[in-house]
């Protein structure tokens, strides 16, 4: 049960002035149950990726299995892959368009063709887990804040219980406590349902104290593959193309030039400041 | 999907006719399309052809690619030769159950499928070559004499190539949201009309919500730079005439003057 990506490259625009190579030979295997960040800077080919996972984009060459099975085959039901793989798109909000929340997020489940009564408890399941409030419900979603909106946006695709979840840049836009509210959902998501994460972001801050492991692209072909704290001790190679590892690392590595016994693989602000204390009471 | 749409879309490179002043290029695809209708026999429209050929090259706009930008309205020439081959009385030449074709109509037919297709191909390699914000400079001078008689000229103008700034704005928007109402098991494809025309109201309430949000945007954005109509308004580039499109001028009326003499004989 997992993902895998074989040589997979897409061309945008093939055969004109404008052929763009956005991925570049792809090899990627996601086991479940893995909370993946993916990272990169804009137009680095991430969001392109896991338009491929749900098949959504069509790969130039390359196969992709999801359990064990090629989606490229000629009798693969996409749509039924599409309810495995849930993925939400960048600013989500935007594709709400129903008379109320609730209604909105059952929009998913019914097109999976299942009954009355499934999907309203399936809509439920899902608005709980996001922590909307019960007396919005039945408000329509344009009324709603961004924050408010994003959550209603997730949790119509989480109605569909995909066994992967995709989010593209879930935190774009939002202020710090709606970010470190819906990544601390979702992390919590993760820990309860055993689902399999996709992050996608742009920013290591996001991601680097929830995710068990990071996949770094860089012009459409992967950088860096590896847990969060191996990827981070590469950070001079990060800035090299247009990223950076958390703020801890830049301080633990300071610290550690000037001396200090710190362990500069700390990739949380808690992590962190354990290692600074330790190595402050062992002077 | 909406990406192959290239019609009416702009090619980036450096060409002589890229360069050259979007009136001389408005004109001159104005003549070209009026004496397209003009012409008695087909050597007329072998000058056509060859004066098109010619301004192609210049363009350096890859044929391909426009030839690309012509699938979509394949379907509309068919049917227009379709009618012309089937309906129009004359000497008969083939006829089997309800359907004959005439020798008229034959003519008929094949002069309306250059026509249009050189029509569609001349029209593209203006739009591929001018940029709108050129274009509708262009048009504004152009029609600025028109102001006398209390036409918004630059309103229009402006009205315009808003407009066409929109539409890959939108039709991005469109993907977008297409893409991410399949993602939730969406089905834009299969079924009958009318179960079509439904699915397609997850498709437009975003996007009109997502329109109208633009042009708010924009509308508050035009007024934080005290944008206040035509009145007085100077252009960072105006439009002024080079020798090159003097030259351009003078090929227009040599095309004119010898397809008229040849196609009209």
């Amino acid at each position: 049960m997992s993902i895998i990506l074989d040589h997979v490259n897409y061309v945008y625009g093939d055969g004109s002035a404008l052929e763009v190579k956005a991925l570049d030979d792809i090899c990627l295997q996601i086991p479940d149950g893995q909370f993946v960040g993916i990272i990169g800077h804009t137009g680095s080919g991430k969001s392109t990726l896991v338009q491929h996972m749900n098949g959504l984009l069509r790969a130039s060459s390359g196969h992709i299995y999801f359990n064990g099975e090629d989606i490229y085959d000629k009798d693969y039901d996409l749509k039924k892959l599409r309810g495995k793989v849930g993925l939400v798109f960048q600013y989500p909000e935007h594709q709400l368009f129903e008379i109320d929340v609730f209604t909105d997020v059952c929009f998913g489940p019914k097109n999976l063709g299942l009954d009355k009564k499934e999907t309203e408890l399936r809509a439920f399941d899902a608005l709980r887990k996001v922590g909307l409030p019960v007396e919005l419900y039945y408000q329509s979603p344009f009324e709603l804040s961004g924050g408010q909106k994003r959550r209603v946006a997730i949790a119509g695709v989480l109605a569909m219980k995909p066994e992967v979840l995709i989010l593209d840049e879930p935190t774009a836009g939002l202020d710090p406590k709606g970010r470190d509210e819906i990544l601390g959902q979702i992390k919590e998501l993760q820990q309860e349902t055993g689902l399999t994460i996709l992050l996608v972001s742009h920013s290591m801050e996001d991601v680097a104290e929830y995710v068990d492991r990071i996949i770094v692209m860089n012009r459409g072909s992967v950088l860096f593959d590896g847990l969060p704290k191996e990827v981070f001790s590469r950070y001079k190679e990060l800035e090299a193309v247009g990223l950076a590892a958390p703020q801890v690392t830049y301080i633990l590595h300071e610290l550690k030039a000037r001396g200090m016994d710190v362990d500069v693989n700390a990739t949380t602000i808690g992590e962190a400041a354990e290692s600074i204390q330790k190595a402050l009471k062992s002077v | 999907m909406l990406r192959d749409i290239t019609l009416g879309q702009y090619y980036q490179t450096e060409s002589v006719i890229h360069r050259l002043d979007p009136r001389v290029k408005l004109g001159g695809t104005l003549l070209y399309i009026i004496s397209l209708f003009f012409f008695h026999n087909f050597l007329g429209y072998g000058v056509a052809a060859i004066f098109l050929a010619v301004v192609i090259r210049l363009s350096h706009v890859p044929f391909r690619f426009m030839v690309k930008g012509m699938k979509a309205i394949l379907f509309l020439l068919l049917i227009t030769v379709g009618f012309n081959l089937f309906l129009t009385p004359g000497t008969v030449l083939v006829s089997f159950w309800k359907l004959t074709i005439t020798k008229e109509g034959v003519r008929l037919a094949v002069t309306m499928a250059i026509r249009l297709a050189m029509l569609i191909i001349g029209s593209s390699i203006m739009t591929l070559t001018t940029t709108p914000n050129n274009l509708t400079d262009g048009m504004e001078k152009m029609m600025k004499p028109l102001k006398t008689f209390h036409v918004p000229v630059h309103e229009v103008a402006m009205m315009m190539s808003i407009a066409l700034r929109f539409i890959p704005i939108l039709l991005e928007e469109t993907d977008k949201i297409m893409k991410a109402q399949i993602a939730r098991g969406a089905d834009f494809e299969s079924g009958n009309l009318i179960k079509r025309a439904r699915a397609l109201v997850p498709l437009l309430v975003p996007l009109f919500i997502s329109a109208f949000r633009r042009a708010n945007d924009l509308a508050m954005a035009m007024e934080a730079r005290c944008y206040r109509g035509g009145e007085g308004r100077t252009k960072m580039k105006p439009l002024i005439y080079h020798r090159r499109d003097k030259i351009g001028y003078l090929c227009i009326l040599i095309y004119l003057a010898l397809g008229f003499f040849i196609g009209r004989l």
